[in-house]
């Protein structure tokens, strides 16, 4: 039975495959461009588990300590877990210890392979989950602690590469941007952003900027919902 | 940063991470509805948070000083415009990246 929905499995993950070493190298090499030995980018990628958050995390260890802050920005930076999970409420019903893993493991590109497959007949969905999640899982430790080794052994320089997660944060934001029918909250993110940025200065404009976004989108809320029902047909 | 603050930062945002994916399964079922006011912040909230995401990537950059923040600008843009083009994260990610890495160390020296 596992060895069956292991295969069934794998070929949907190939695609994830390709996107998680290509990334996970990156951040790999990144992170020991910033003076970490490749157990960071390891345990990291093992027990956050979420990309984007743990390119942010290595520029918050550089950072002074701020405990409270890093978890707000985890907490905002992961928010959108919260709508995966809701999705999968029914899913992950009576797995047993399966539906634990499932969740620790719920990253964008498991969720979206989980979430819209139809597991074929005859193979067991929690068993499926269970494999397309930890495939999933390995690529991209695997590819962070390769892509550090491989940063610590190669001596190239590496000055700039840090950028990847600038280019990284502009295409996701491009992507939304393009999915949505309404710019408000891209625009208020950036600007709200921007002005923080200038008024408390690099090392204080994050909490400000968090409180100020909520709080506005909070306001909006009315104008928005609004907009969005004249938009929708 | 010593070790143990390293340790705190990170135990953070796993804390952090592992919340936002096991409270759904904590508060709510099926008979309980999503408070209307999450559905609204899980449709607009990720836009701001990755708008603000690509300030915090940029926050070091100087318009004043140095490269007046000219290789960050022209990589995004190149980024930007393969992005439009191909559509493919990858090829954008890649290629804005190399052009970046290409202005640094052999335009802007």
């Amino acid at each position: 039975m596992r060895y069956k929905a292991l295969k069934a499995a794998f070929p949907y993950t190939l695609p994830i495959f390709t996107g998680f070493w290509f990334l996970g190298m990156a951040y790999g090499i990144y992170a020991n461009a910033s003076g970490f030995s490749f157990l960071y980018p390891m345990f990291m990628s093992l027990l956050i588990y979420g990309g984007s958050l743990e390119f942010v995390t290595v520029e918050m260890l550089l950072s002074p300590f701020a405990p409270v802050q890093v978890l707000i920005m985890a907490l905002l930076i992961q928010a959108r877990h919260l709508f995966y999970g809701l999705s999968m409420l029914d899913k992950f019903k009576g797995l047993g210890w399966k539906k634990y893993y499932l969740i620790f493991g719920m990253c964008d590109e498991t969720f979206s392979i989980n979430c819209s497959v139809d597991i074929p007949e005859g193979v067991d969905s929690g068993w499926f989950m269970f494999f397309v999640t930890l495939l999933n899982q390995l690529y991209w430790a695997g590819s962070a602690t390769l892509g550090a080794l491989a940063g610590s052994l190669l001596h190239i320089n590496t000055e700039g590469i840090s950028f990847v997660m600038t280019a990284m944060f502009v295409v996701i934001f491009l992507e939304q941007w393009m999915k949505e029918t309404n710019h408000t909250a891209s625009i208020l993110g950036l600007l709200i952003s921007v002005i923080c940025l200038i008024c408390f200065g690099a090392d204080a404009f994050l909490i400000p900027t968090m409180i100020l976004i909520v709080v506005l989108l909070a306001l909006l809320k009315p104008r928005l919902d609004k907009k969005e029902q004249e938009d929708s047909p | 940063m010593t070790l143990t603050q390293q340790i705190i930062t990170i135990a953070m945002c796993v804390l952090g991470t592992m919340a936002t994916r096991f409270l759904p399964f904590i508060i709510f079922n099926e008979k309980r509805r999503t408070p209307e006011f999450v559905q609204y912040l899980g449709k607009f909230l990720p836009s701001a948070v990755f708008g603000m995401l690509v300030i915090y990537c940029l926050k070091n950059v100087s318009l004043f000083h140095g490269t007046h923040g000219l290789p960050e600008g022209i990589a995004i843009l190149v980024t930007g415009m393969l992005h439009c083009w191909k559509r493919n994260m990858l090829i954008s990610i890649a290629g804005g990246t190399i052009c970046y890495l290409l202005l640094l160390h052999f335009v802007f020296v």
